[in-house]
């Protein structure tokens, strides 16, 4: 970003590929990236829920995000990356196969998510960005932990 | 943060402390501790109160800690019996001036018609003391009502009788400026006592050259009612001691000292050549900064303890957690590396395990707080909450000097309210009731907290009626949480008000009734780790015993493998672990296994399965057996594959970065860096008893 303006009118985005599609998401909600070490499974969880591992000494969910848009599970290897974002004010790690490239998208570029008729699709993207003849989906991170069964009491 | 918020912070911080040992002193004295010393510490802490309040000028609360101050004087000095009732107003008024600090602090706001009642009634206190000395009313009490409770110095000496007197010499040393005081303020205090004239004595003062600017010449006779206790007057001297030293004597109906008015215009004419000028005043004006430092060192000298932000330990605490980790993990890199338990690498090794251990104790220590801080503020609101609903409780406290951990410290609050307002609202009986069935008017509250097996207990019971069972009973089969003809022991049906949307008040109170039921408390509890049972006897009362752990921030653990897996369970939940033989596994219905222990049957629950890791159980006999007690279901066994041994790890929390897991209460972090589960023994166990209850009549059809 050079100045105030682009500040204003880009957004940096992260891009990745799962199987033919390309998404991306806001670079700002990025921590870090990392390597993919083992995860401790937790029980009574979504299978998009691969467990629990240690961040210098915080307990991060790894959520599969393949599996989260239900295009099937991430066969973990070690080129598997785990992107390390913020949602509100906890750390979560996404599990993908591999990150593309970083990319700046003219706000104004950002198209409204088709409706396709599907839940997945209306709840994760956030919305569609064409460039170059390719076709990104830019994804909304709010819903992409499991949600709570009962309403936190006291 | 502005200096001046600093040291307001720092006046709060001890209002808070000030008001603590008001309550605690007052309590004291409704139980009957009427001495000198009690009275005297209540007396100081409203006094401190009040004076740091003027400081800031928080007017409203300077004029209601003075009239209470006057009201606790007259006690002090024996002019008012602290019998019961007004040592039950006192509390009152204790309560009135904790809304005032609140409000000062920006937190709460003073119902000021209450306020002022119980303004007008410690007033009135102090006035019905009839006067002894007969010739005026105006004896301090009569002031209280008034804002400050000081007159403008009279200088003219028209004595208005003969009569009875104290007659007061002091002669302020230069010692006493040095310090910051002021004769001023003695002079106003003891107007604040009674009527008082005041004759300036300037025959030490000589000739301006022989003036030493930083010496004191002046002294002043004070004339005072004869009713005016003696001790009153020396009070005001307290805090300066030697260096203002007072000649007391009692004039008895002499003449008031007839001494001449004092023209200090004249006076000053005399010591000063020039009027603009003010030597004598400079001696005072000099020294403040002396005067504050030598105060900040007298406060701190007592007692050795400091103030730290909480931040700073708990980083220390999260410091010394990643630590124990580090140590850990060196330790099996070690073993690993196949060096000799005997080699100097492994000792060194086993010698920084037990340091890292005696920090990690140290460091808890510091969070250690007694639950007094929490049980403090329970006297003000079984006070309300009595006041409210017309009973009359006595709340006796026990333990209040039981050490728990910050963490656990802080979450305590809302269980032992919720469980004193219930024991009032519900479990005591309104006085008619009480004396019908002979007991005394007066219920009683217990509040207790006491360490038992690694863990704290808080009690709170009553000699109230006790839980009426029938009526629970019919509550809930009508609600629907239970079948009509459903057989249940007492402890079941007394268990019943645990569940969620029950309420047993005929009429939904102010107190209770707020759609807060006895569940939420008990799920609050649960989410700490923590467990809550009652115990019932129709007539005589009931109580509930609330158990939590000690510390929410680690954990001593018995880790186990489950299939592929690494789990810690809870050591204060394991009563014994064995391996089984294949004669005391027996099958008890279609799929459930029960272990024979010295003659009882426990059900058999295997973890593996209880976590959804596989759908087989394991054998019982090839695997080990964790005897537990759990709050819902007694004791069970509980399967696992294999122990790998005792540690104590570091409780991290799942919902910090994700979400509450059944089954499981926390994670950790283990020795080779990987995270490990800890086991949440009481929702496994209750989880598998629900299955099971629902498969009962299948199995008993059968």
């Amino acid at each position: 970003m050079e100045n105030g303006e682009s500040l204003n009118n880009t957004q940096e985005l992260i891009s990745f590929r799962i199987d033919e599609q390309e998404f991306c998401l806001d670079i700002m909600a990025v921590r870090e990236i990392r390597g993919w070490t083992a995860a401790t499974p937790l029980p009574h969880s979504p299978s998009y829920v691969r467990g629990v591992i240690n961040l210098r000494g915080a307990v991060l969910p790894i959520l599969d995000l393949k599996a989260r848009l239900g295009l099937g599970l991430v066969e973990p290897s070690a080129r598997s990356v785990i992107i390390v974002v913020h949602i509100g004010n906890r750390l979560v790690g996404l599990l993908v196969d591999a990150v593309s490239e970083i990319l700046a998208a003219e706000r104004a570029s950002v198209q409204p998510t088709p409706n396709v008729g599907c839940e997945t699709v209306s709840h994760f993207v956030r919305g569609i960005i064409a460039s170059e003849g390719r076709m990104i989906s830019w994804i909304a991170l709010d819903d992409i932990l499991p949600e709570q069964e009962e309403a936190e009491a006291a | 943060m502005d200096p001046m918020d600093a040291i307001k912070a720092t006046y709060f911080q001890e209002c808070d402390e000030l008001l603590a040992a008001m309550e605690e002193g007052l309590l004291a004295m409704d139980a009957g501790e009427n001495d000198s010393d009690t009275i005297n510490a209540v007396f100081r802490a409203v006094h401190s109160i009040k004076g740091g309040a003027g400081a800031f000028g928080f007017e409203p609360m300077v004029a209601f800690a003075h009239v209470f101050e006057n009201a606790m004087d007259a006690m002090r000095s024996g002019k008012l019996d602290p019998d019961p009732e007004v040592v039950k107003l006192m509390l009152r008024a204790s309560d009135v001036l904790a809304d005032h600090v609140l409000a000062a602090k920006g937190e709460g706001k003073v119902d000021e018609a209450r306020g002022h009642a119980m303004a007008d009634e410690l007033a009135a206190l102090t006035a019905a003391e009839p006067a002894p000395g007969a010739a005026t009313g105006a004896v301090a009490g009569d002031e209280g009502g008034d804002e400050w409770g000081f007159k403008p110095l009279s200088f003219d000496a028209a004595a208005p009788a003969a009569e009875d007197h104290w007659r007061l010499l002091m002669r302020p040393s230069a010692a006493m400026y040095a310090k910051g005081h002021d004769a001023l303020l003695f002079l106003r205090e003891l107007g604040r006592l009674g009527p008082i004239q005041t004759t300036l004595d300037t025959s030490r003062l000589g000739e301006f050259a022989s003036l030493t600017p930083e010496e004191s010449y002046l002294a002043w006779t004070v004339q005072l009612p004869a009713g005016i206790a003696e001790s009153a007057i020396r009070d005001v001297f307290d805090f300066v001691g030697d260096d203002c030293p007072i000649e007391l004597t009692c004039i008895e109906g002499a003449a008031p000292e007839a001494a001449p008015p004092v023209d200090i215009e004249a006076l000053l004419r005399s010591v000063q050549p020039d009027p603009s000028e003010t030597p004598l005043r400079s001696d005072a004006d000099d020294k403040p900064a002396a005067a504050t430092e030598k105060g900040g060192a007298k406060a701190a000298a007592p007692g050795a303890t400091i103030r730290v932000d909480l931040e700073r330990v708990d980083r220390m605490i999260d410091l010394v957690g990643e630590l124990v980790i580090n140590q850990a993990m060196i330790a099996q890199r070690v073993t690993e590396s196949g060096l000799a338990r005997s080699s100097t690498v492994a000792i060194g090794l086993d010698e920084l395990e037990q340091l890292t251990r005696e920090i990690q104790d140290s460091v808890m220590a510091i969070r250690a707080q007694p639950v007094k801080s929490v049980f403090q503020r329970m006297p003000r609101l079984v006070r309300e909450i009595a006041g409210s609903i017309g009973k009359q409780v006595r709340l006796v406290m026990e333990g209040e000097g039981t050490e728990v951990d910050k963490t656990v410290i802080e979450r305590l609050s809302d269980p032992i309210t919720h469980m004193l307002r219930n024991a009032i609202d519900h479990g005591l009986e309104s006085p008619a009731e009480r004396i019908n069935a002979g007991k005394s008017e007066e219920g009683t509250v217990r509040l207790a907290a006491l360490h038992r097996s690694g863990r704290i207990v808080i009690e709170v019971s009553d000699d109230g009626k006790g839980i009426n069972r029938p009526v629970v009973r019919e509550i809930a089969v009508k609600k629907g949480l239970i079948a009509a003809e459903a057989t249940l022991s007492d402890d079941e049906i007394d268990n019943l008000i645990f569940l969620p949307g029950f309420s047993t008040a005929t009429t939904v109170s102010n107190i209770s009734g707020r759609g807060v039921g006895m569940d939420v408390v008990k799920r609050s509890i649960q989410a700490l780790g923590g467990r809550i049972t009652i115990a019932s006897q129709p007539g005589k009362g009931s109580t509930f015993t609330l158990s939590l752990p000690l510390t929410l921030a680690v954990l001593d653990g018995m880790v186990v493998s489950v299939g592929e897996q690494t789990l810690v369970a809870p050591l204060t939940g394991i009563i014994e672990t064995l391996r089984p033989k294949p004669e005391e596994v027996r099958a008890l219905g279609p799929s459930s296994f029960v272990l024979a222990v010295r003659g009882a049957h426990v059900p058999l629950i295997d973890i593996g399965v209880a976590l959804g890791q596989r759908t087989v159980p394991i054998n019982p006999t090839q695997g080990v057996v964790l005897l537990v007690e759990s709050e819902v279901g007694g004791r069970a066994a509980l399967v696992a594959d294999e122990i790998q041994g005792q540690r104590q790890v570091v409780i991290k929390s799942l919902e910090a970065n994700f979400q509450q897991v059944d089954g499981v209460a926390a994670a950790t972090i283990l020795g080779d860096g990987r995270v490990a589960l800890i086991l949440d023994v009481d929702t496994l166990v209750e989880k598998r008893l629900n299955d099971r209850r629902e498969t009962q009549p299948l199995a008993k059809a059968s």
